[in-house]
């Protein structure tokens, strides 16, 4: 096998065909029919169903409200990360380990409780009611849900990184006079920046495909709070599976951007790192 | 730092704006936004969980499990855990052997693949199971022919949910591995050691924090899955419904009580996954 190095561990052919056997046919042979199942459907048809108003409708509310969620997680994912890394506070161990919550939860416990806490009479839904706030069955309400389930992405991407800002560099800064925002300017925000664009890209990842903690909070009306996914859902429940697969391939192709982008960003981030070493 | 100065500038030269009112203004602002921001979006729905699932006092929570229909979704949803993370366990050491211990061409290419599950909607994560073996499906009619129930069934299931689950003891193990180096393998191997004696006896004592990590997040993945599994399970009632599909009946039905109540043993869970990840942790290990 020359597309491999020699070496005297055993077991590359068992391994190897093994991991390539079972991708190929729980992860890629099953894609491959999503993509022809769109395949076979006239150009026209495809078009019609990925360009119909409500489809475009539920784009906009999906990748808006990603987008949203994604910023929103940039700013207080960078907050909370400097929070955990910087202070010492009682119960920081636990606030540090309850951040990996959303992502060990389940997505249905998620949304019926952030439902209920956001609902007209809920705990914080009836502070908002007075001052017009709607957040559940609005667009707020999704921005919410996928906010929560994309916060831990954005907090654990930024921690490692402010962790290998260099204090010394910070003190030296201001030992020579530099101003606080002068040096978040220009040593922490340059340390960190590609891990907060790899934390919003991984964020917005995470939001634009989430399905179980939307539905609960959205109110599902068709063109004003429909995502994508359930779209694709309510074609599946029609039986029309090409319609479904279409929708689904317009969200694998954004998808295929979305981790080449992060593969990029991780790459620029370790030659970043390799360059400051030396 | 301070400790290796000169006893009085010990107290005094630390760093440079340390104990002024605007430092602690910060430090404060920070701290409370932060913890205001989690208490809002995170912990409120947490508290509210078991809150609305008490709200009818402890008989009517337990009530909820003496349901058949609630039993046998808990029952679906252990087995479809008790068969999908074995599975994907066995996938994750071979790929991770693979992965890990031998150079080769494409290797990257086999790694974005194997995270390829996590980066997909689970929506669509199931559809591709009813595309292939749903009744409209390209092994649609076969199937029916023959009667094997895929589709809206517990093969179905089992299907969508490896998927979903499919890359996480991957992820924690290859990291490790390839952090831990091959020296002790390939010393076990020169001095006669099989291949298997020596995954056994030296490279899985090595990871095995990590690959006890990499299962219970598999485990708390493959329970808690709601969205790819919706789509391949038909929702039929007793029969079909796992713990998350079962928490939406119940809340479509205004059963809060009943909702919450399956909803907070999902949420026990979750906690009891966190546990292990931090004791694990603690052992030393520390993911990437």
């Amino acid at each position: 096998m020359s597309f491999r190095k020699p070496s005297v561990l055993p077991g590359f052919g068992l391994t190897f065909g093994f991991t390539t056997f079972f991708l190929s046919a729980i992860v890629l042979l099953p894609l491959a029919a999503l993509v022809l199942a769109a395949a076979s459907m006239h150009w026209s048809d495809f078009v019609r169903v990925v360009l119909s108003p409500r489809a475009l409708g539920s784009y906009r509310l999906s990748f808006g409200a990603s987008l949203l969620a994604a910023s929103i997680n940039l700013v207080f994912g960078f907050i909370i990360a400097w929070t955990l890394t910087r202070y010492e506070f009682p119960g920081r161990k636990v606030i540090d380990a309850l951040i990996d919550m959303p992502f060990a939860l389940p997505t249905a416990v998620s949304g019926i409780a952030l439902a209920t806490v956001f609902a007209q009479n809920g705990w914080i839904g009836r502070y908002l009611e007075p001052l017009g706030i709607k957040v559940a069955y609005t667009w707020l309400g999704v921005t919410l849900a996928l906010t929560l389930i994309s916060m831990p992405f954005a907090v654990r991407a930024v921690q490692p990184a402010l962790l290998e800002v260099q204090r010394d560099l910070e003190e030296a800064a201001e030992t020579l006079g530099a101003g606080r925002l002068y040096v978040f300017r220009r040593i922490i925000l340059p340390t960190v920046l590609p891990a907060l664009l790899t934390g919003f890209t991984l964020s917005f990842a995470r939001a634009v495909g989430e399905y179980g903690s939307v539905i609960f909070i959205a109110g599902n009306l068709p063109m004003k709070t429909e995502i994508t996914p359930l779209l694709i859902v309510i074609h599946l429940e029609e039986f029309d599976y090409q319609g479904a697969a279409a929708l689904g391939v317009v969200m694998l192709a954004i998808s295929f951007v979305v981790l080449l982008t992060i593969n990029l960003l991780q790459a620029w981030n370790r030659r970043r790192y390799v360059r400051a070493a030396h | 730092m301070a400790s290796s100065l000169p006893g009085v500038l010990a107290t005094d030269a630390t760093r440079p704006g340390q104990h002024t009112w605007m430092n602690t203004l910060v430090r404060w602002l920070f701290i409370s936004v932060s913890l205001s921001f989690l208490a809002a979006v995170l912990l409120a729905p947490l508290a509210t969980v078991f809150v609305m699932a008490l709200a009818k006092g402890l008989p009517a929570y337990l009530h909820t499990f003496s349901d058949p229909d609630t039993a046998a979704a808990i029952r679906l949803t252990l087995i479809t855990a008790a068969l999908v993370v074995p599975i994907n366990t066995i996938f994750g050491l071979a790929a991770a052997w693979a992965i890990a211990k031998f150079e080769f061409r494409g290797k990257s290419i086999l790694i974005t693949l194997i995270d390829l599950p996590l980066a997909i909607s689970p929506v669509i994560s199931g559809m591709i199971f009813v595309l292939l073996f749903g009744l409209h499906g390209w092994f649609g009619v076969w199937l029916q022919e023959h009667d094997i129930a895929i589709v809206f069934a517990l093969p179905g299931i089992v299907l969508a949910t490896m998927f979903v689950t499919f890359p996480y003891v991957a992820r924690e193990l290859i990291p490790l591995m390839e952090q831990l180096g091959n020296d002790e393998e390939e010393a076990a191997i020169t001095l006669g050691a099989g291949g298997w004696m020596t995954f056994f006896r030296v490279t899985l004592p090595k990871v095995r924090w990590g690959l006890v990590y990499g299962m219970v997040l598999c485990n708390a993945r493959a329970m808690g899955e709601f969205g790819a599994v919706s789509v391949v399970s038909g929702h039929i009632r007793g029969l079909t419904n796992t713990m998350p599909l079962h928490i939406e009946i119940l809340y479509n039905e205004y059963n809060f009580v009943g909702a919450f109540a399956v909803a907070s043993l999902l949420t026990l869970l979750a906690a009891l996954t966190l546990v292990v990840k931090t004791l694990v942790e603690r052992t030393g290990y520390r993911r990437r």
